[in-house]
C-alpha cells in the first residue's frame, strides 16, 4: 500500500492527469492478464478450501444443513477413527517404498543411458510409456487382471516352478499393496528424463580430475555423480512424494481398498469417507488434516535438504 | 583371451542391448499383453502368451457397443470433448496469464506470483471435497462445468511452466512493437504467443493426458452414462464381478489409450524436452 500512495505522490508533483491515466491503465492491463488464473484461483482454490475449513467445524452431511459442532469431527477422527489411523499408515507405507523404488529405477536407468548408444532414443522412449499411461484407468484394470489369480503373473510363476497354486496377488492382505507398489516403480519415466537432464549438467572435467587422482568408476559416482545430482534427486523427491501420497485411481480400481482395509490409502478414503457416504463435514476435517500434513513433511524436508543437497555456490 | 579395443566395444554394445533390450521388453510386457489380449478368444484373454489363439477382431465391434444402450461412440466423444476444451483453454488462458506475470507491472504483482507459486503443490485430491460441497450447492453436478471449467483455468503448474518460458523471451521484441504503437494485447497475441509455440505444444500435449486420463472428477460429478468419458466407462465395463467378455474388455482398454500413444509417437521430441526442462510428470 505505502508503494501506491508513494508512486501516486510522485505523479503528481509531474504531470498529474496524464500519468494517472497511465497508471491506471497499466495496473488495470495487468489484472485483465491475470484475471483468468486469479478467477481459477479464487473460485476453485481459496474459497473452496477455506469454506471447508469452516465445514469441518460442523455436522454436515448430504442431505443436511451444516451445524456448528466446533472441533468434534477432529477430536473423532484423532481419538475414534480407527480407518484414519490405518489410511495414514498405509499411505505412508506406500509412500516410504514406491517414491525410492521409483527413484531408483530412474537413476540407474539414466545412469544406464548416458552414454549415446545405437537405439538409446528408441529405449529411452519406450521406459518412458508407461509414465504417460500410467495414471489411466486402461492400466489400472491391466493391472488388476494381471495379479489376479487368473492372470498373467500367476502363469509364469507356475511355469517356472515358485509356486504350484494361483492366488490373487491382489485380495492378498500382504502382497494387495505391494502390486500398486510395482506399478508406481514401473512408471519411473518421467524422473529417468529429469535424470537424464541432471547428469548432462555435470562437467565432464570433474571426472577427469576424478580419474587423475586414481578415482575408479565407482568412487567417481559416488564423489561426483551423487552429490552433484542431489538437487535434481531432491526435486523429483519433492515432486513424487506430494504425488504419491494422493494415490487414487490405481487403489480405487485394483484393489478398492480392500483386502480387510490394507490398501485403504487416505485419498480413497477421504473419498469413501467424504462423498460416498456423504459425511461432508467430516471429510472436510479430513481433508485440512492431510493438507496440514503435507505440508509439514514438505517443509522438513526443505529444512533437511540444507544438510544434504549440494549446492555449487555453496561448495565453492 | 585378447580381445581388441574395437572388439571389447562390440561385446559391451551386445550386452548392452541383451540387457536393456530384455529388461524393455519386460516393462512393456503388460502393454503387449493387453494388444495380445484383445484379439484372443475371451476365454483365453487372460492367458500369459503374446501370442493370439485366434485373430479375434470381433473383440472390438463387441466392446464397441458399450454397456446400457450406450456406446463407446458416446464416451469417446465426451472425453474428446472434455480433453480437448480443457486443453485448448488451458494452454491459452495460462499463457495469457503467464504474459500478466511477466510483462505487465501492477500493484499485487509479486503477491499474486507469491501465491500462484505456493499453490503449485497443492494436490487436486485434497480440493475434491471442498470443491464438490461448492459445486453441489451451485446445482452443477451432473454437467460437465465441474469437470471441464477448472481444468481449462489457469492451473499453477501451466502458468508457472509458461513464466519461465515468456522469461527467455527478449524484451527487446515487446519494445519495438510498443514504439510502433503496439499494445499489450497486440504484443501478446503478435509476439509473445508465436514464440511460445514449443511450451505450449508440450503443456498441451500433458493436459490432454491429465484430462483424457482424469477419472476422478467424472467419477464425483457426472452421473448419466450418456456424459461418461472413456475412463469411467472403461472401470463399469470392466467390473471383475460382471464381465465375461474379457476379448472385448482388453479390445476397449487398448482403444482408451491409443490416443495417447499416438500423441507420444507424434510429439516425442517436445514431451521428452518438456520433461527435461520443467519436470512434468
Amino acid at each position: 500500500m505505502n508503494n501506491k500512495f508513494g508512486a501516486l505522490d510522485s505523479v503528481r508533483s509531474l504531470d498529474a492527469g496524464m500519468n494517472k491515466k497511465k497508471w491506471i491503465k497499466e495496473n488495470l492491463t495487468g489484472y485483465v492478464f491475470i484475471l483468468p488464473w486469479l478467477i481459477g484461483f479464487l473460485a476453485f482454490l481459496a474459497f473452496p478450501l477455506l469454506r471447508s475449513l469452516y465445514y469441518s467445524l460442523t455436522e454436515y452431511t448430504i442431505v443436511g444443513d451444516p451445524s456448528w459442532v466446533g472441533l468434534r469431527n477432529y477430536i473423532e477422527i484423532f481419538t475414534g477413527d480407527e480407518k484414519f489411523w490405518s489410511s495414514l499408515k498405509v499411505t505412508f507405507y506406500y509412500v516410504v517404498f514406491a517414491v525410492p523404488l521409483r527413484l531408483a529405477s530412474a537413476l540407474a536407468l539414466a545412469l544406464v543411458f548416458r552414454k549415446a548408444r545405437p537405439f538409446t532414443n528408441f529405449y529411452r522412449a519406450a521406459y518412458y510409456v508407461p509414465s504417460i499411461l500410467g495414471g489411466s484407468v486402461a492400466i489400472s484394470v491391466i493391472w488388476r487382471q494381471l495379479f489376479s489369480s487368473e492372470g498373467a503373473f500367476n502363469d509364469f510363476l507356475v511355469a517356472i516352478g515358485v509356486m504350484g497354486d494361483r492366488i490373487s496377488w491382489i485380495a492378498h492382505p500382504d502382497y494387495a499393496i505391494w502390486t500398486i507398489i510395482v506399478l508406481a516403480a514401473w512408471q519411473f519415466g518421467s524422473p529417468m528424463i529429469i535424470f537424464l537432464a541432471g547428469l548432462k549438467q555435470i562437467p565432464k572435467g570433474l571426472y577427469e580430475a576424478a580419474e587423475i587422482d586414481g578415482a575408479g568408476k565407482i568412487q567417481q559416482f559416488f564423489s561426483v555423480t551423487l552429490p552433484l545430482l542431489t538437487p535434481v534427486i531432491f526435486f523429483n523427491l519433492i515432486m513424487q512424494m506430494v504425488k504419491m501420497f494422493m494415490v487414487f485411481t490405481q487403489v480405487y480400481i485394483i484393489t478398492e481398498g480392500g483386502p480387510l482395509n490394507r490398501t485403504l490409502v487416505y485419498a480413497v478414503y477421504l473419498y469413501r469417507k467424504g462423498i460416498s457416504n456423504g459425511y461432508l463435514g467430516y471429510g472436510s476435517a479430513l481433508a485440512w488434516i492431510i493438507l496440514v500434513l503435507l505440508t509439514i513433511v514438505t517443509i522438513v524436508l526443505f529444512k533437511t535438504s540444507n544438510r544434504w543437497v549440494y549446492y555449487e555456490s555453496e561448495g565453492e | 583371451m585378447n580381445l581388441t579395443f574395437s572388439q571389447k566395444e562390440k561385446l559391451k554394445n551386445i550386452l548392452f542391448h541383451v540387457l536393456v533390450g530384455g529388461f524393455c521388453f519386460f516393462m512393456l510386457y503388460p502393454l503387449l499383453w493387453m494388444v495380445a489380449g484383445s484379439l484372443k478368444t475371451s476365454g483365453n484373454a487372460l492367458s500369459a502368451t503374446l501370442w493370439p489363439d485366434a485373430m479375434q477382431f470381433r473383440n472390438f465391434l463387441e466392446g464397441w457397443r458399450g454397456f446400457g444402450g450406450v456406446s463407446f461412440a458416446t464416451f469417446f466423444r465426451n472425453s474428446f470433448f472434455i480433453a480437448g476444451t480443457a486443453t485448448i483453454g488451458q494452454i491459452l488462458l495460462a499463457s495469457f496469464s503467464a504474459f500478466g506475470f511477466t510483462r505487465t507491472r501492477f500493484i499485487g504483482q509479486k503477491f499474486w506470483f507469491a501465491i500462484m507459486i505456493a499453490t503449485v503443490l497443492v494436490p487436486g485430491q485434497i480440493l475434491r471435497i471442498p470443491q464438490y460441497i461448492m459445486f453441489n450447492q451451485w446445482g452443477w453436478v451432473g454437467s460437465f462445468l465441474p469437470v471441464i471449467l477448472p481444468q481449462m483455468l489457469p492451473v499453477p503448474f501451466f502458468t508457472f511452466l509458461m513464466v519461465q518460458f515468456v522469461r527467455g523471451i527478449p524484451t527487446e521484441l515487446d519494445e519495438a512493437a510498443e514504439i510502433d504503437g503496439c499494445s499489450k494485447f497486440g504484443i501478446f497475441f503478435k509476439i509473445i504467443l508465436p514464440n511460445l509455440k514449443p511450451v505450449l505444444v508440450t503443456a498441451g500435449i500433458f493436459r490432454f493426458y491429465w484430462s483424457w486420463n482424469d477419472f476422478m472428477t467424472p467419477l464425483l460429478y457426472l452421473q448419466s452414462v450418456t456424459k461418461y468419458p472413456v475412463s469411467i466407462a472403461l472401470k463399469m465395463f470392466s467390473d471383475p464381478n460382471a464381465i465375461t467378455n474379457w476379448g472385448a474388455m482388453f479390445a476397449m482398454t487398448f482403444l482408451s489409450i491409443l490416443p495417447t500413444i499416438i500423441l507420444f509417437i507424434f510429439f516425442q521430441r517436445y514431451l521428452i524436452d518438456g520433461v527435461a526442462f520443467s519436470g512434468i510428470d
